[in-house]
């Protein structure tokens, strides 16, 4: 009889080892493994760019020992920049044309976002979608039939083309993820709005915007980063040091020739980076919630 | 408060499908009415076109003398409490029930006054700083409540308030609904689909049924005296019994009703001059489960015994209830608990023919 209840005690705790149980811890390791991989890959490039920063002219020319180590660390090359008057303009002028960019970006989208939503109007669908697909159009296409208007408005080597520019990309997939947040509150929240009194500006400032801002936040900070990092159209619109923005700032001022001043091109992209990563660490958790909001709320 | 007047009010869609009808519906003040009906019946339109939330296709709607039809609802001086409360979830408890005054730029003495007041009638007072969030069902549908009292309209809207709520606090917020009415005497129209809410709750119950109005009346003349057929099935739970029927001449100059070949049974002398016109004609008899009990040997006039087969059994305690069919039509009886019901076996019942109604047929109507 005992052992009986032995052997099956054993057949069920090997079924449970095969089981449910089994398959967690698969999925566990399987889980640790790709994102260590994920993590090495993406950790790599800011490592060495760090690396690469802390080294003197002299011992990174002299490509002895291995690259990965810095053996006479130095913070000449971020003094260097710090007190470099150009790259204080191109900071400058990055933090101006972001600044503007996201809040000319989000007035319109959210705007936008709220009319095609919740106003149901004839055709608000369709030009819904109308609007994600003009996200849908690589900005390499645009740049030489945006170069025409730029230059037919007289703002050609002007940082203030950027903030006319940067919306167009912006504005559509900020207002993409608004309507989908705007979509996912409920119907019943406007219509008690309207019983109480409010009119659509007022429902859209006072209920709208505070239940919606883990999506405003994500669209900020996606109006942020298209602006912040973007390279193509300043290389293309802008050519003298007082109009550059730190992209194209960083490359023009830093790369003479064929000599590239390694210490201080990582440098000054770490220092660049700085804000963005300072944004994410703060808003990851809205940015993450904003962007699922649309796919999980009723 | 005021009254309301529902006036040829068709509401059509897109594609030409119509939701309500051309009803009309006169409203008194301080009245309770609750719309109720099967689900797409029109009900919820026909209230948010009172609201303003709906346009209107065609008709007029009157609120305290005047015609609404374009008045957006924020000048409709209504107020409504939606069925997922609809609650501000960024706001505290206090500031919900405030919004609607501070927009109408009411002083903040007078708002916390009101908002105040509300909240000791709801008995939410220890509630007022709390987000909607923190609180149970049953007190977010207080706060909605609150919302609406606190603005004092004219009239309340209830949209299926209590559909959220668990069976248990359904039961208790129907009774604070009443409490509330009671005390405040504002004019509601309160939708919803469960036909005891609306017995519970009305002073006049509309019920609706594809886009019309099939009766308006007292939840006792409704429960008493319907006169259609999908009225006296909606109304009463479990719902009335309905048999194929036909009337035909019966012993001493008298009227039967022949249900099946083995149950033929006297009309009451009372009802046969009522029902003479139709004999011959192929009519449906409707008895309600507590017309039909356990047998009695000593019956009253209009008492008949029928024997029918025991389906299924289902005690609750202070009643049981006991399917059958009868000519393939399921039948329900409610009887005594402490009688002997088996399934498979035949039970003798009490069919109390003073309290039957007869429906024509085709038409569905009671005669």
């Amino acid at each position: 009889m005992s052992a009986t209840i032995a052997e099956r005690r054993v057949k069920v705790a090997t079924q449970r080892r095969n089981s449910l149980h089994r398959q967690r811890l698969w999925a566990l390791w399987g889980s640790y493994i790709a994102l260590a991989v994920f993590v090495f890959m993406f950790l790599v490039p800011p490592f060495y760019t760090l690396m690469t920063s802390l080294k003197s002219s002299a011992e990174i020319s002299a490509q002895t020992g291995s690259p990965w180590i810095v053996h006479h660390p130095t913070l000449e090359n971020f003094w260097y920049l710090i007190t470099y008057p150009n790259f204080q303009r191109y900071y400058l002028n990055s933090a101006i044309v972001t600044i503007l960019t996201v809040a000319v970006s989000m007035v319109i989208s959210v705007l936008a976002a709220f009319g095609l939503s919740r106003m149901g109007f004839w055709g608000s669908q369709t030009l819904s979608t109308g609007v994600f697909l003009t996200y849908l159009v690589p900005p390499s296409l645009l740049f030489i039939p945006l170069f025409q208007i730029i230059g037919k408005l007289g703002l050609i080597n002007n940082f203030w083309c950027l903030v006319i520019l940067y919306p167009t990309l912006a504005v559509p997939f900020c207002t993409w993820i608004m309507i989908g947040y705007f979509s996912s509150i409920p119907k019943e929240l406007d219509e008690a709005a309207l019983i109480d009194g409010a009119g659509y500006l007022q429902m859209l400032w006072k209920i709208f915007i505070p239940v919606a801002m883990p999506g405003i936040i994500a669209a900020t900070i996606f109006a942020f980063t298209v602006s912040w990092g973007a390279f193509l159209y300043p290389l293309a619109y802008l050519y003298t040091s007082n109009q550059m923005v730190l992209t194209v700032g960083i490359i023009s001022d830093l790369i003479r020739g064929d000599v590239f001043q390694w210490g201080k091109i990582m440098a000054a992209c770490l220092l660049a980076s700085l804000p963005p990563i300072v944004i994410y660490a703060f808003l990851m958790d809205y940015y993450v919630a904003g962007l699922t909001a649309g796919a999980t709320k009723g | 408060m005021a009254e309301v007047s529902v006036r040829k009010v068709v509401k059509e869609y897109d594609g030409g499908v119509q939701a309500v009808k051309g009803i009309d519906l006169d409203i008194a003040d301080h009245e309770f009415v609750v719309l109720v009906g099967p689900s797409g019946c029109g009900k919820s339109t026909t209230l948010r076109m009172i609201a303003g939330l709906e346009e209107i296709t065609a008709g007029e709607i009157w609120i305290d003398g005047d015609v609404v039809n374009d008045v957006p609802p924020r000048d409709r001086d209504i107020a409504m409490v939606f069925q997922n409360y609809a609650l501000y979830p960024h706001m505290s408890v206090f500031d919900n029930m405030a919004f609607g005054l501070k927009l109408r730029k009411f002083p903040k003495d007078e708002i916390k006054r009101r908002v105040d007041e509300a909240a000791r009638i709801l008995d939410i007072i220890p509630l007022l700083d709390r987000k909607p969030r923190a609180l149970s069902g049953g007190q977010r549908q207080r706060v909605a409540m609150g919302r609406a009292i606190v603005r004092n309209p004219k009239v309340f809207l209830f949209d299926e308030p209590l559909s959220n709520l668990d069976a248990k606090l359904r039961v208790q917020m129907r009774t604070e609904i009443k409490k509330v009415h009671q005390t405040v005497r504002t004019t509601t129209v309160y939708v919803t689909h469960d036909q005891i809410e609306a017995m519970t709750l009305a002073d006049r119950v509309v019920v609706m049924n594809h886009g019309v109005i099939e009766q308006v009346g007292t939840p006792n003349d409704l429960y008493h005296h319907p006169t259609t057929r999908f009225v006296a099935g909606f109304i009463g739970s479990p719902a009335m019994n309905f048999l194929p029927c036909r009337v035909q001449d019966g012993a001493n100059g008298g009227l039967t009703v022949r249900v099946t070949d083995t149950i033929t049974v006297p009309i009451p002398a009372a009802r046969a001059d009522r029902y003479g016109a139709f004999k011959g004609r192929e009519m449906v008899l409707g008895i309600r489960p507590e017309h039909l009990f356990e047998y009695h040997d000593q019956g009253k006039p209009g008492w008949n015994r029928v024997d029918l087969l025991v389906d299924v059994v289902e005690p609750m305690g202070m009643e049981t209830m006991v399917h059958f069919f009868v000519d393939g039509a399921p039948v329900c009886a409610r009887v005594d608990p402490a009688t002997h019901a088996a399934p498979g076996e035949m039970l003798p019942l009490t069919v109390d023919l003073n309290q039957m109604h007869l429906m024509e047929a085709d038409t569905g109507k009671v005669v």
